[in-house]
């Protein structure tokens, strides 16, 4: 093989780098995520549900929060959401996490498994814990 | 390769309708923002502006007092300016002389009280826009209700608006402005860096039946409403005041309107 | 044909690591300014345009002046323009990246960009500016790929290339016509809302495009085999002349409508940037030399008899494209934020992040074009065409 030399050793160095993330993870036992709803305001609930049942919300949270920015910011539709004695405003900071204020071991559970984050905290936070 | 006629006519044929569909499409698509995003008219139902009576305002407190009901309650930051150069300032509404405020309006003999009293500015949720008419995202849009709004989640931050705004209304996020929020509002989200920002009239205080903030604040001075109502306080105060609005020639149409007359007139 | 890129001579592969190391270096600056926000550059709250966006205004023009190679040689059969024609379209893929690279590292979350094709805004000049220097960067890479490999294999190019040749022609004038929208039609800045501003852009594109081409022609000559032909160079620097005139003819009407007018919006930007107001005069010393480099070079390019001697035509080409570049790249746009709304003054100089990354953009685009001539270059020297016969 003409440089024959160079090309194998360009191969192994190649193979080594895009190799690392699964050859650095083996034998790592990596937990599954486990979001928890132990918060103040859950805990005082009678019935703990969401704005839209578990099921959905797991998959589609984040769309009912592309949905709710738009209607709210761009059409300035804010209509509340009445839900089980509770009035819910279309909002991250002022709805979702009114309930769920224990932001990292909750959104921060699956974000973290998954290995996404996500660009609202830039801009919303969680009323109790303030800017950290 | 040849064609015949007939194959040339049908695929063009063909073309031309498939194009033209996903002409249509994207016209549709874009009409409910587009009509949005032109300019309300003043045959509009509802044009939300300000009327300010600057000579209301008592004390330099006075002046604070909007300034910082506004600030705080929106999470701006305060960057304090360097060496005398608002690099970085993020201003929603300040203060100026009425020489930086209608610099196309001055003339050697105004009364002295006139040049020293500071005029508030801010957005002025014009009627025909040049910041929404550049925006290429639709981040900044004409609210149906004359507010130019701001959509920071959609802003790329290329500062187009900042160009196109005649009067200095907007600022940029050119740092993170988390550290320089002096005491952080929490019903209210903060802004990233990299993003446009001004003053939205307060929308959020609106849709709570509630007046702007630096309306409330500003005990009288400022007065908010309907300009198309013709009941309205501020129409009632246009009825009877001499009022003007900063550089009128440019055709932007500015929802705010500020009473002239000196020192007797009767608030 | 790529491959040719890879090959090269010692002094090519010095060549291309300067510029990758400069690239890199800006790479670096730019992650920099990734984290920590625009705030790292010069600008402010009342200059909110700065470097950035001045380079890729000017760099627009230059991608622009390929028309004035590709008009003469394809639409009029201008047989001396046979060799340059390359050069010319490789020149404007190298400008429209680097326009494009402006614009992205100007924006303060450029990991949004995709909105400006997710929400389209037929209203807004940028898009349409988007979407035509897309649009020229795929024509011209596309034309002169393909024209340059029919070359290679010694056959006449593919006939759909013809069209888009034709197509190149009106979309080249339409990248800096909308380029200049995005200034002319601004309604409080009196510096940039003239009718002429259109035009300018023209003229002072076809100046400092076809002064680089030459530059860039005597260069190839003098290290490669590959000449473009003595007519071929006279006859654009012709081009330059006649642009010249015209751009600093625009200029000067620009200052008597101002000055004779006496209307105080329209002079003060001119009086910021060639006198100073108030004391704030950083821009002076520049925009001094860019006019004084004007006159000579036109003293320099209008008479034949000077500038048909190749050694004052690239001299006088190396002034037209300093001059330009000082015109559009701190005259014209940082000009318009000075004095701002209120009539008072806030200063703009690039900070040392802000001009490494520039540097860095000039870097990748020069590598771009280093790359692109390499190509070329090798094709036509290995036929044997490399020579004009003119």
């Amino acid at each position: 093989m003409y440089n024959g030399g160079k090309i194998i050793a360009g191969l192994i160095i190649f193979l080594g780098l895009v190799a690392y993330p699964f050859y650095s993870n083996m034998g790592r036992s990596i937990e599954k995520a486990n979001p928890s709803l132990d918060t103040p305001i859950i805990n005082q609930l009678e019935k703990k549900e969401c704005v839209r049942p578990k099921e959905i919300m797991r998959t589609e949270h984040m769309k009912v929060l592309d949905e709710w920015r738009d209607a709210v910011v761009r059409e300035g539709m804010r209509g509340t959401m009445l839900l089980g004695g509770r009035i819910y405003e279309k909002s991250l900071q002022n709805g979702c996490m009114v309930c769920h204020s224990n932001k990292a071991q909750f959104c921060g559970e699956c974000h973290g498994y998954a290995g996404v984050k996500p660009y609202c905290w830039d801009c919303h936070f969680v009323k109790e814990e303030g800017l950290l | 390769m040849s064609i015949d006629r007939r194959k040339f006519l049908k695929i063009a044929g063909l073309t031309g309708i498939g194009l033209g569909l996903s002409a249509a499409d994207l016209l549709v698509k874009n009409a409910a923002d587009a009509s949005v995003a032109s300019h309300a008219g003043s045959r509009a139902a509802t044009r939300l502006g300000l009327v300010i009576d600057v000579n209301k305002f008592r004390s330099d407190a006075d002046y604070q007092g909007i300034i910082d009901a506004c600030h705080s309650i929106h999470n701006v930051p305060t960057l304090i300016p360097e060496k005398n150069n608002p690099k970085n300032e993020v201003k929603w509404i300040w203060n100026d002389t009425y020489n930086h405020t209608f610099p196309d309006q001055v003339n050697d003999y105004h009364p002295e009280g006139l040049l020293k009293k500071p005029f508030p500015l801010l957005c002025n949720h014009c009627d025909n826009p040049p910041c929404v008419r550049v925006c290429p995202t639709k981040a900044t849009f004409k609210r149906s209700d004359g507010i130019v709004a701001q959509d920071p989640h959609r802003c790329i931050g290329c500062r187009f608006c900042m160009a196109g705004c005649p009067y200095g209304s907007r600022s940029f996020n050119w740092v993170d402005p988390r550290p320089y929020i002096k005491k952080l509002d929490t019903n209210y989200p903060t802004r990233t860096m990299g993003v446009v920002e001004k003053c939205t009239l307060c929308v959020e205080r609106l849709a709570r039946g509630l007046e702007p903030a630096c309306v409330e604040a500003s005990n009288g001075a400022i007065v908010f409403g309907n300009l198309s109502d013709p009941e309205s306080d501020v129409r009632k105060i246009l009825n009877v005041k001499f009022t003007i609005r900063r550089k009128p020639s440019l055709g932007t149409l500015p929802s705010v309107f500020y009473v002239m007359g000196g020192d007797n007139h009767v608030g | 044909m790529l491959d040719k890129a890879l090959c090269g001579s010692k002094r090519y592969w010095t060549l291309v690591m300067i510029l990758a190391g400069l690239a890199g270096a800006g790479t670096l600056a730019y992650i920099y300014q990734f984290q920590n926000g625009l705030g790292v550059t010069g600008m402010s709250r009342d200059v909110s345009w700065g470097f950035y966006i001045s380079q890729f205004t000017f760099l627009v023009g230059v991608a622009a002046s390929a028309v004035m190679i590709v008009i003469p040689y394809y639409l009029h059969d201008y047989k001396k323009f046979g060799k340059i024609v390359i050069l010319g379209e490789f020149l404007a893929v190298a400008s429209v990246t680097m326009c494009m690279l402006f614009i992205f590292v100007d924006m303060g979350q450029p990991m949004r960009i995709l909105n400006v094709l997710l929400y389209p805004s037929p209203n807004s000049i940028l898009f349409w500016d988007a979407m035509v220097l897309n649009g020229y960067l795929v024509l011209n890479i596309v034309i002169g790929w393909t024209t340059l490999h029919a070359e290679k294999k010694q056959t006449p190019p593919p006939g759909w290339v013809k069209p888009l040749i034709y197509l190149s022609i009106p979309w080249a004038i339409s990248i800096h016509t909308v380029t200049a929208f995005l200034y002319a039609g601004i309604p409080g800045r009196h510096f940039w809302l003239t009718a002429i501003m259109a035009a300018r852009f023209l003229a002072s594109a076809f100046a400092a495009g076809p002064a680089l081409l030459i530059i860039l022609a005597m260069i190839v000559r003098k290290y490669t085999k590959f000449d473009v032909g003595k007519e071929a160079i006279q006859s654009i620097g012709k081009i330059v002349a006649y642009a010249m005139c015209a751009n600093v003819f625009f200029i000067l009407l620009e200052v008597f409508t101002a000055f004779y007018s006496g209307i105080p919006g329209h002079m003060h930007a001119f009086e910021y940037l060639f006198a100073g107001i108030e004391g704030h005069n950083k821009l002076v010393p520049l925009m001094w030399i860019s006019a004084i480099f004007a006159i000579i070079s036109l003293i320099m390019l209008i008479p034949p008899g000077i500038r048909n001697k190749e050694s004052n035509l690239v001299k006088a080409c190396i002034l037209v494209f300093v001059s330009l570049w000082i015109d559009k790249g701190f005259g014209l746009v940082i000009g318009g934020f000075i004095p701002n709304h209120f009539g008072t003054v806030t200063e703009y100089w690039p900070t040392l992040i802000e001009t490494i990354i520039t540097l860095g953009v000039w870097a990748i685009g020069f590598l771009t074009l280093t790359i692109l001539y390499k190509v070329a270059i090798s094709v036509r020297e290995e036929l044997g065409t490399a020579k004009s016969e003119y």
